[in-house]
């Protein structure tokens, strides 16, 4: 086999055997101990309850993801509309940054109330909170990937005369692109936090009910295996969600990039 | 060739200085006029501010005294035609994602150029430097040589009357630096453009120029100038031959004088580090 297909196959393969001792042990321990349901469930039983409640977990699954895929949209947006912004002007990152700051430590369980009440509409009250949650690092890592330009290439632009406008989009967002890949990474992740968590202060049931309502009733009804079922869901869709944006940004920076490139190469 | 000295004068620089906001004199006091087909070489010990001296013929920072004449006119004047200056920094400095041809064609790009044009002259500069097969390549897909060559290439596709050249061959291999000095000299020659070279080798500077200005550190200053009176073409013959060997002890003998004069203290560091984060 040849070493790139090795590590490719590795890459895979590493994970998975991990993962498929973690199984093997906890389903023996669970077994062996007789371990009640209700407290822990056996890998099969949790496998077994996903497939009884398929129906039910799914549309949960689609409604969390969906409210974590809108609030990532509109993070990106609005995280690289305000990093354009602040590299324009030094006053404007100055003055405003510090409140971006404030928003990135201010843990959404306190602010989540107040914007659910504020907005009328539950689900875009639910995606404010995941985009509150998302946006800091898409923020941070397209401002500083704008600013962290080749100076020698920048002293070529001011050779060339080039505009400012062409300076930004031939030289400054190219370069930032590898940055706000990074912060793209980070924030699919912590969308679906922030959608999941503004999920349970909402605590919205019924048709719109996502997987942290799921969860909520699943602990209030000791119904443990399918607790442990959406919580097995919220783990997929987050690698998913992660997986995503790897591959985004392997698209986008492929060619290039040293992060995006084989390591052999 | 052009006789040092006779042609119309390109920059001419009278009492220039340059001191930093740190307050780091980097140049004091610069009489240097720069004439039509020169091939001038600027060589001193780091810290000499040859490289400051570049950036401000290249109007890319002001001096803080004195002034700098190009073309006789300022330098809002210079960029049209016949007042054209092209740069080659010390590293190849090319945009990673950006095909051999996207680079080369930049300057030519952000003056609005279109596209069919730009991409004939880009494809004529890439043949001058013979990176003509390598056009279509990513920058991380060339060896260090063919980077520099690409460099140059960009320098050359605005077809500049005036070409600065920052240490462009400091970082490569011997073979590679006389294979691109021999190059340089062929390109000249058959474009009749003045270049300002900036070197910390000699033999470098002995091999390819019309005249070598020799610069001392604390502050940096120009100790002498003296000019190289061998015939161009100048073949690698050259570089053993006894003209060659005592051009070079001349301007060994006065880089030596003016290390031995300067202070050793810190003082080439700190002008190195103020002209980094500039």
């Amino acid at each position: 086999m040849r070493p790139d297909t090795r590590m490719s196959v590795l890459r895979f393969a590493a994970p998975l055997a991990v993962a498929v001792v973690v199984v093997a042990a906890w389903q023996i321990l669970v077994s062996v101990n007789r371990i009640p349901p209700y407290i822990v469930p056996s890998p099969l039983l949790v496998a077994q309850t996903l497939y009884a409640d398929r129906a039910l977990l799914l549309n949960s699954l689609g409604v969390t993801l969906g409210i974590a895929l809108a609030a990532l949209a509109l993070a990106t947006l609005v995280g690289v509309a305000t990093a354009l912004i602040f590299v324009q002007s030094r006053w404007l990152e100055m003055s405003l940054f510090p409140y971006a700051i404030l928003l990135q430590v201010t843990p959404i369980v306190s602010i989540a109330p107040l914007i659910i009440i504020w907005v009328r509409d539950t689900r875009t009250a639910l995606v404010l909170c995941a985009v509150v949650v998302a946006i800091f690092p898409i923020i941070s890592n397209t401002t500083l990937g704008l600013r962290s330009v080749d100076r020698g290439l920048l002293d070529l632009f001011r050779l060339s005369r080039a505009s400012r406008w062409q300076t930004l989009w031939r030289l400054r967002v190219p370069s930032a692109l590898p940055y706000f890949f990074g912060g793209l990474r980070i924030a699919s992740g912590l969308a679906l936090i922030g959608a999941v968590v503004a999920e349970f202060v909402a605590g919205t049931g019924g048709q719109g009910a996502g997987l942290a309502y799921q969860i909520l009733l699943a602990g209030i009804q000791l119904n443990i295996p399918r607790l442990f079922a959406a919580l097995v869901l919220i783990a997929l869709a987050g690698i998913a969600l992660f997986a995503a944006t790897v591959g985004l940004s392997r698209v986008a920076l492929s060619r290039w990039h040293e992060s995006a490139l084989d390591v052999e190469s | 060739m052009t006789p040092p000295g006779g042609g119309e004068a390109i920059v001419a620089l009278s009492g220039v200085a340059k001191t930093y906001d740190n307050g780091t004199q980097a140049l004091e006091r610069i009489d240097l006029v720069i004439r039509d087909g020169e091939f001038v070489t600027l060589v001193g010990p780091s810290g000499c501010g040859k490289s400051t001296l570049l950036h401000l013929i290249a109007g890319l920072s002001r001096p803080s005294a004195g002034r700098i004449a190009w073309w006789s006119g300022t330098f809002d004047e210079t960029g049209g035609p016949g007042r054209r200056i092209g740069l080659v920094f010390q590293s190849p400095t090319l945009m990673p994602w950006a095909s051999v041809t996207a680079n080369v064609r930049l300057p030519l790009d952000l003056a609005r150029v279109a596209r069919a044009d730009a991409n004939a002259a880009a494809a004529h500069a890439l043949a001058r430097v013979g990176l003509a097969a390598a056009s279509a390549r990513l920058p991380r897909e060339l060896s260090g040589g063919m980077r520099m060559r690409a460099s140059i290439a960009r320098a050359l596709v605005t077809n500049p009357d005036l070409l600065l050249m920052d240490e462009p061959f400091g970082a490569l291999d011997e073979f590679t630096r006389q294979r691109l000095e021999s190059d340089l000299l062929a390109l000249w020659s058959a474009q009749r453009v003045t270049v300002v070279f900036v070197t910390h080798s000699i033999q470098e500077a002995v091999f390819l120029s019309t005249r070598v200005v020799v610069m001392g550190a604390h502050p940096g200053r120009i100790l002498d100038a003296m000019s190289v009176d061998e015939p161009y073409p100048r073949s690698d013959a050259f570089r053993l031959s006894p003209a060659f060997a005592a051009l070079a002890q001349q301007v060994s003998a006065c880089v030596a004088k003016a290390s031995a004069d300067a202070l050793p203290d810190s003082a080439p560091l700190r002008a190195n580090a103020a002209r980094r984060t500039r």
